[in-house]
Order: C-alpha cells, then sequence, then structure tokens
C-alpha cells in the first residue's frame, strides 16, 4: 500500500499540501475529491517524484517486499517500481501513433515480447484502440484519448495506477465506461488512487475516500460512509442545499 | 529488409558519385563534394541533437573548432612544431599522430567539453541552450585566438597535412548516418520525440528526460568535433573564426527545412544549401552583393516556416528507407522504423513543432 504521512509541498509561493496523511490500501480503489485548486494534481505529482515535498514522508509498501521511500526518488524510479501516473487532461504524445504512445509506456521495460504481448492485451480491453493503432493519437476522439491514456499506464505493468481526472471533458456515457474499466482493473488486482472532480461517480465505485479541501485532508472513510455524510452531501454532491 | 536493402543502394549509388567526380571533374568538384557531404553529416547530426529532443543548440561550429585544433596539433609535423606551437609539451611536441587515432580525440575533446557544457546548462528550461552555446562559439574562438603557443592565434593553422580524401568523408557520411538512423529508430530515439512532444507525460512515463538530452547532445559534439578534424585535414588551414555563427545558424536552417527530426531531411536541406550558396557565389562576386546566398537562405527559411512549418518531411523519413512494415501487422517481434512514420497520416498534417526556431 501507499501511506502519506503528513507531507507539505510547496509549488511557487505557497504551500499547496498542508501535512496531508492519507493510505492507499493494496488492492483497493481509493477515491481523492475536492474542487478546482484544492491540491489533488499535485499530490499525485508529489507521490509520482515530478514535486518534491519539504516536509512529511511518502512510503510505499508492496506486497512481500521492504517498505520504499518514494519521495526521495526520481520520477524514473518510482515507475520502476511499479507507481504509474496517468496525468491529467491525457498528455499523449499526439503526434505519435497509437501503437508508439502504448510502446513509450512501457519504456522502461526490456522485455520485448512481453511488451507485444501487453500491447495485443490492450487492444482486447480496448477494441477501438486496436483499430485505430497506426492512427495520430492527436487524431482520436477525447473518450479514445483517454482509453489510449489509460492503456498507456497500464502498459507499464502498474502495480498502483494514479489516475487524474479521467472523466474529465466526457460525455456522461463514455465517463461511465471509463469508470466501469476501473472497476475492471481493480478485480485485475491493480491498486487504484483515483483523483475526480466528479465526486459522485468516483464515491460510487470507490471502497475508500478521502476529501482534500485547501490542500488539507478535511474528511476520510470508507466510500459508502462519505456518500452519506452531510457535509460532502451539501458541498460535492449538490444533495440537501 | 526491403529498408536496409534500399540503405544499401542509397550507399552505393553515393560512392559511384564519389567515383565518378573523382574521376570525371575537377579537384574543385572533389573539394566541393567532399564539402557538401560533410555539411550533410553535420546536419543530420544535428538533427539528433535538436531535431528529435526539441533542444536548440547552436554549438556544432564551437565542437568542430575544437576538434580542428586538436587533430592538426595531434597530427602537425614534429620538425615543424617547434616554431608553430612552442607552447606544447614535449609529449605532443615529439609526437606525430595518424589520422583515426587524432580524428577519435578530437571527437572526444569535443564530447567532454559538451559533457561539461551540457550538465550545467541542460538542467534550465527554454532557450538557455541556444544562448550557451551561441556563447560557446565566441568563447572557444577568443581562447583559440590567445593560446597562440598552442595555436598560432590569429594567424590560424596552416600547412596541416592533408589526411583526408573524399572517400574518407564518405565512410564518416555513411557512419554518421547508420549512427543517427540506429539512434532514432530505437526506443530511446522514440522516448526523445516523445519528450519533445511532452516532456510531462514522458517523465511520467518513466523517461530520464536529462540522461537522454545529455546522450543526444554530447553525441552531436562528438560528430561534429570529429567532422571539424577531417576538414581541417581535407583543407589544410584553420583560422580561429572558420567556423562561426554563420554555420551554427545554416545548420539550424537545414535542420528547420528537412523537417525537425527527419535525417533524410536535413540530409537533402543540407545539400540543397550547400549546392545553393556555392551556385551564387560567382553572382556575388560580379555583382558586389557579398552575404546574398545567407539573405537567399534566410528568406527560404521565413517561406518554410509561413508555408510548411513542419519542414520538407515532418518527423517522417521517405516509405522507401523504412521498409515494408508500414502496413499493419506486428507480426516480427523486432522493433520496426515504420511504427514512428504511419503511412495513415497525410503529408498534409502538420506534426506540432512547439520548439521549431521562429527567430
Amino acid at each position: 500500500m501507499l501511506r502519506l504521512a503528513e507531507l507539505w509541498v510547496r509549488r511557487g509561493a505557497g504551500a499547496v499540501l498542508h501535512g496531508v496523511s492519507l493510505e492507499v490500501p493494496r488492492g483497493e480503489l481509493t477515491a481523492l475529491v475536492g474542487a478546482n485548486g484544492a491540491g489533488k494534481t499535485s499530490l499525485l505529482l508529489t507521490i509520482s517524484g515530478i514535486l518534491r515535498p519539504h516536509r512529511g514522508e511518502l512510503w510505499w509498501n508492496p506486497e512481500g517486499e521492504e517498505p520504499v521511500r518514494l519521495d526521495r526518488l526520481s520520477p524514473k524510479r518510482i515507475v520502476e517500481l511499479g507507481v504509474i501516473h496517468c496525468p491529467e487532461g491525457r498528455q499523449l504524445f499526439a503526434s505519435m501513433t497509437v501503437y508508439d504512445n502504448l510502446l513509450l509506456g512501457a519504456h522502461q521495460r526490456r522485455d520485448r515480447r512481453a511488451v507485444e504481448r501487453d500491447v495485443a492485451r490492450m487492444f482486447t480491453l480496448f477494441p477501438i484502440l486496436g483499430e485505430r493503432r497506426r492512427q495520430r493519437a492527436g487524431s482520436l476522439s477525447g473518450g479514445e484519448q483517454t482509453m489510449l491514456a489509460i492503456a498507456r499506464a497500464l502498459m507499464a505493468r502498474p502495480r498502483l495506477l494514479l489516475l487524474d481526472e479521467p472523466s474529465l471533458g466526457l460525455a456522461p456515457q463514455m465517463a461511465d465506461r471509463i469508470f466501469e474499466t476501473l472497476l475492471e482493473l481493480r478485480a485485475q488486482g491493480v491498486t487504484l488512487l483515483l483523483v475526480e472532480q466528479n465526486a459522485r461517480a468516483a464515491l460510487e465505485i470507490a471502497d475508500r475516500g478521502y476529501v482534500l479541501e485547501g490542500g488539507r485532508v478535511v474528511r476520510s472513510g470508507p466510500a459508502q460512509q462519505l456518500r452519506s455524510d452531510p457535509m460532502v452531501q451539501r458541498a460535492y454532491l449538490g444533495i440537501g442545499a | 529488409m526491403r529498408g536496409a536493402a534500399a540503405h544499401l543502394l542509397l550507399a552505393l549509388a553515393l560512392a559511384a558519385l564519389v567515383a565518378l567526380v573523382q574521376r570525371a571533374l575537377s579537384p574543385y568538384a572533389v573539394t566541393l563534394l567532399s564539402l557538401v557531404l560533410m555539411q550533410v553529416a553535420l546536419a543530420v547530426s544535428l538533427q539528433v541533437t535538436n531535431g528529435l529532443t526539441g533542444l536548440f543548440s547552436l554549438g556544432h561550429p564551437a565542437f568542430m573548432t575544437v576538434g580542428a585544433y586538436v587533430s592538426a596539433i595531434l597530427t602537425y609535423p614534429v620538425r615543424r612544431k617547434g616554431f608553430m606551437m612552442p607552447d606544447l609539451p614535449p609529449v605532443l611536441a615529439e609526437s606525430e599522430w595518424a589520422l583515426v587515432p587524432a580524428v577519435l580525440v578530437a571527437a572526444l575533446a569535443a564530447a567532454l567539453l559538451a559533457l561539461v557544457v551540457g550538465l550545467s546548462v541542460l538542467r534550465l528550461k527554454g532557450h538557455y541552450l541556444a544562448v550557451a552555446t551561441l556563447g560557446l562559439i565566441i568563447v572557444v574562438r577568443t581562447l583559440v585566438n590567445n593560446l597562440d603557443g598552442y595555436t598560432r592565434g590569429g594567424l590560424g593553422l596552416s600547412g596541416v597535412p592533408r589526411l583526408t580524401d573524399p572517400w574518407t568523408v564518405y565512410a564518416f557520411v555513411v557512419l554518421v548516418w547508420y549512427l543517427c538512423w540506429r539512434i532514432k529508430h530505437s526506443s530511446y530515439g522514440r522516448a526523445m520525440m516523445a519528450m519533445r512532444e511532452n516532456e510531462l507525460a514522458a517523465r511520467s512515463t518513466g523517461v530520464d528526460v536529462l540522461a537522454l538530452q545529455l546522450f543526444a547532445f554530447v553525441f552531436g559534439a562528438a560528430v561534429a568535433g570529429a567532422a571539424g578534424a577531417l576538414t581541417v585535414h581535407l583543407v589544410s588551414v584553420v583560422t580561429p573564426g572558420a567556423y562561426g555563427i554563420p554555420l551554427a545558424f545554416t545548420l539550424v536552417v537545414m535542420v528547420v527545412i528537412g523537417g525537425q527530426g527527419s535525417l533524410t531531411g536535413a540530409a537533402l536541406a543540407a545539400v540543397l544549401v550547400a549546392l545553393a550558396s556555392e551556385a551564387l557565389r560567382p553572382l556575388e562576386e560580379s555583382l558586389e552583393l557579398y552575404g546574398l546566398s545567407q539573405a537567399l537562405v534566410a528568406v527560404a527559411l521565413l517561406l518554410m516556416l509561413r508555408f510548411r512549418p513542419q519542414g520538407l518531411f515532418g518527423s517522417r523519413e521517405p516509405g522507401l528507407l523504412v521498409g515494408g512494415s508500414n502496413l499493419g501487422g506486428s507480426s516480427s517481434a523486432c522493433p520496426s522504423p515504420a511504427r514512428t512514420t504511419p503511412r495513415a497520416v497525410s503529408a498534409g498534417t502538420a506534426p506540432s513543432t512547439p520548439d521549431a526556431p521562429r527567430s
């Protein structure tokens, strides 16, 4: 599992995370909800080593191995440990093909044959990507691009997958399909940390949730419990205003 | 395998051209051919440094100067070293090197310089590298001018042994082309193009951006160093200002006209620009309009950026060189260059070239 202990992160002049502590248990889907600017993206960037905390600790404890302290490792090293970040806004390599995007997801792997097998697996998981394998990633529709972003992240064989707003800008139907895919991944044993503005959908599929406000965790607990929390309902689910 | 055959054919055709020019045409044509080939090698290597990675280095002339002087000093006849280079340490003053080791040391010296510059400058974002490498050209020239006990300063070094012939240059171009092609079509080349396109995404898939940038920069410098060395043994003279800012500009233009990331494009643009400059020289002299060719190259660049900003080839290579595996089907497990150059993309769609120099 992943554990953040009293993590402080600065971006520019001010702090964006004020002593955040949270846990992502193995095999579960953990949702992190909150408004714009609450620090959700910064938190993911810190986990993947792109931002550095100035206080606090970040521990990764994979099954049957020694815990590793992530907050001192390079992004490359963190990817090698199986912690994979699927960034906000998809961030595809737009002028490169679907196929090349997938290969880049497996950039740190050297087992060429297994990588090809995983590409085939992605085309089973997302058949539309198989049909469009020679197309430029930038020419795909929004939903297809999100699928490609997730597939690219899966190519790295994640043990923990960090997802930043995968439903952003998608039609509701397409968003539902993406959420279904996340449940499928959890069933396959991938641990997930999902950042979402769509709190309702996120808390519906998650096992556990955290609510972030102004860089602080203000609520946490089993997702079911959060869904019935009056404060969460009022602020994020639009119930009982 | 079709791609490999096409490459072999191209190499043979070029060899035939070299042989033909040597047999049938004047020594002027032979030298011209060698210099054009040298420009091809320089432009193609700069395509790896700048085109694939999105860096903007202007440093090639500085590395060529370093390479040229290092190789000239190493190979200079011992009996004349005493009065030409009085400050040389005895080890160097009493030895006269052969071409190949001298060129290798020249490439190494340029690469080391690039490593030092790259380690300090590549950590900065934006166009700092362009400014730093522009400065490097001036720093190197000033050093060469003032270390006159080694270099004869502003007088330049003449009488450098002519150890290079068109065939050496030919072998060099083929080698550089081979290395660059392999780099572009490896997983590292793919990662370079990925970080050019989207650095954040590249980093989050585990691409070590700094290491790849450093590699591309040092590789380009090594090629430039070797090219400088080979050129000095071709023309037998080198002066501190022989390779300066105009050359840096010309090489960058070749990369942009060819298309960022396209080796074929850079090679073709190098031939076109070099031949055009040479063809315009008599015109410049008769009209007394010196600098005309540079002005025309600049106009060509502006037109290119206005009407075809992705360059002649975009990031791609012609299908013939890439081989037959363009048409889907990934039954082969070996990495195929075709995968970076889909036919599905029509020639009209512009790949984004966010770092194309627009100055």
